[in-house]
């Protein structure tokens, strides 16, 4: 048995495993997950992912949930330097922007993905403008933060790339496609730093993935 | 190797967090005060170690960490080779190291996104919106502990079939991180959501019996202004 992955490719958790996938260059199944019809909340969902989320993994008798520990679990496996576990201050500021980019980026993106494109696109309503701007308020505070660290280092956990500024690739995808993309324009550095993760070849193919799915 | 430090007070659940493992470690550590009411937190010195300004954060010799469950991984990754190798919290103590080391990080993750946002908000409204002169919001303390109800329901589940959160038969760092919420969460009236789940009120029964873990409950009813 291989490795799969359950759940839609426009799901941000999911795309942050894939692009893991995608990073150690190893097979792996996408096994959808229809949630509109609550697929996800059905027993047979549930055994796999007991909170009734996506992503749910398997890798042979191994299950697990957690996109973040699945992220990790792959890049371990796979020899892969972006957790840079052999150094204990590199993998020390690696976890740090890990845990930043859970609490205060990706909590803050959350909302917004959930009004600006889960409400119009699958529930057929509108946004709550109020939800957006106090987020957005949050999101920018963030900001301001990873522009001051972005400007002493290239990447955030170091000169080096990691998985705590991979794993930020899927709320920031959304945020490019959604009406307020240039509120990054006051962050040179956050800019560019994006830039440079969206140019990442595993980044680019699970990008067209997400908007397959999402078409 | 002189202590490390934590800045602070144990109070605070992210600050006693990391205290839990520097305990069962038996690292050395200092205590350093952040004056909140003096906006301490907010000024450079402080903002130049946690640039949210926030606490905890530490500092072990030229490194400087923040986010509590980043100090506690960088915590058991250098200091668990002095302690007498029962200390592999963030492994579930199984033979593949890939799959002992991964579900240690799920139900961490569990922790910090499933289990600790519905006791955090009932947390904000029992204990800080009345400290800011303000009334608690029973419809979001209701709502909050019934997320928390169904969160219990997986753990029960769970602690029925394994004895530790991420497996295995001995405690990880995924079970120690419920500490600090949780102490508080029981001194509230709503802790009686617990009550219906045996298996995980077993569970939190023997971790709050570990000594390290007794150490840091009484720092923090020490610090806590009542």
């Amino acid at each position: 048995m291989g490795i799969k992955v359950y759940g839609p490719a426009a799901s941000t958790n999911v795309a942050r495993v894939l692009v893991c996938l995608e990073e150690v260059g190893v097979e792996y199944e996408l096994v959808p997950v229809d949630m509109p019809s609550g697929e996800h909340k059905r027993p047979e969902h549930l055994a796999r992912n007991p909170f009734g989320q996506v992503p749910a993994f398997q890798d042979g008798d191994l299950m697990l949930s957690e996109s973040r520990a699945i992220a990790k679990y792959i890049l371990r496996k796979g020899g892969s330097q972006l957790l840079r576990e052999c150094n204990l201050s590199e993998s020390a500021m690696v976890d740090v922007w890990l845990e930043v980019e859970a609490a205060q980026f990706s909590s803050a993106m959350s909302p917004i993905i959930f009004q600006c494109f889960v409400i119009p696109v699958v529930m057929g309503g509108k946004p709550d403008m109020k939800v957006v701007e106090e987020n957005l308020e949050k999101l920018k505070k963030a900001l301001e933060v990873y522009e001051a660290r972005l400007s002493k280092f290239k990447y955030l956990a170091g000169e080096f790339v990691s998985l705590a500024d991979i794993s930020h690739f899927p709320t920031a995808h959304y945020l490019l496609g959604s009406p307020h993309a240039s509120a990054i324009d006051a962050y040179p550095h956050v800019k560019a730093w994006i830039a440079d993760i969206m140019a990442r070849p595993s980044v680019k193919k699970v990008r067209e993935l997400m908007k397959m799915a999402s078409a | 190797m002189s202590p490390v430090k934590v800045f602070g007070s144990a109070a605070f659940t992210n600050v006693a967090r990391v205290l839990v493992c520097l305990e069962e470690l038996g690292v050395e550590y200092e205590i350093v005060d952040v004056d909140f009411h003096a906006k301490e937190h907010k000024g450079p010195d402080h903002l130049a170690r946690n640039p949210f300004g926030q606490v905890p954060a530490f500092q072990d010799g030229d490194l400087v960490l923040f986010e509590s469950r980043a100090i506690c991984r960088y915590v058991f990754r250098k200091y668990m080779a002095t302690a007498d190798g029962t200390s592999n919290l963030l492994r579930n103590g199984g033979d593949d190291l890939a799959e002992s080391a991964a579900l240690v990080d799920a139900w961490l993750d569990v922790e910090a996104l499933q289990y600790e946002p519905a006791v955090h908000a009932v947390f904000v409204q029992h204990r800080v919106v009345p400290a800011l002169g303000g009334t608690p919001d029973e419809t979001v303390i209701a709502a909050s502990v019934e997320k928390l109800r169904q969160v219990l329901e997986v753990y029960e589940a769970r602690l029925a079939e394994y004895r530790y959160l991420a497996g295995g038969d001995r405690v990880s760092l995924a079970d120690l991180n419920h500490f600090p919420y949780t102490y508080y969460f029981m001194t509230m009236p709503y802790a009686s959501v617990f009550d219906s789940f045996p298996r995980v009120k077993a569970w939190w029964e023997e971790l709050v019996a570990r000594p390290a873990v007794q150490k840091v409950a009484r720092m923090m009813a020490d610090h806590s202004a009542g």
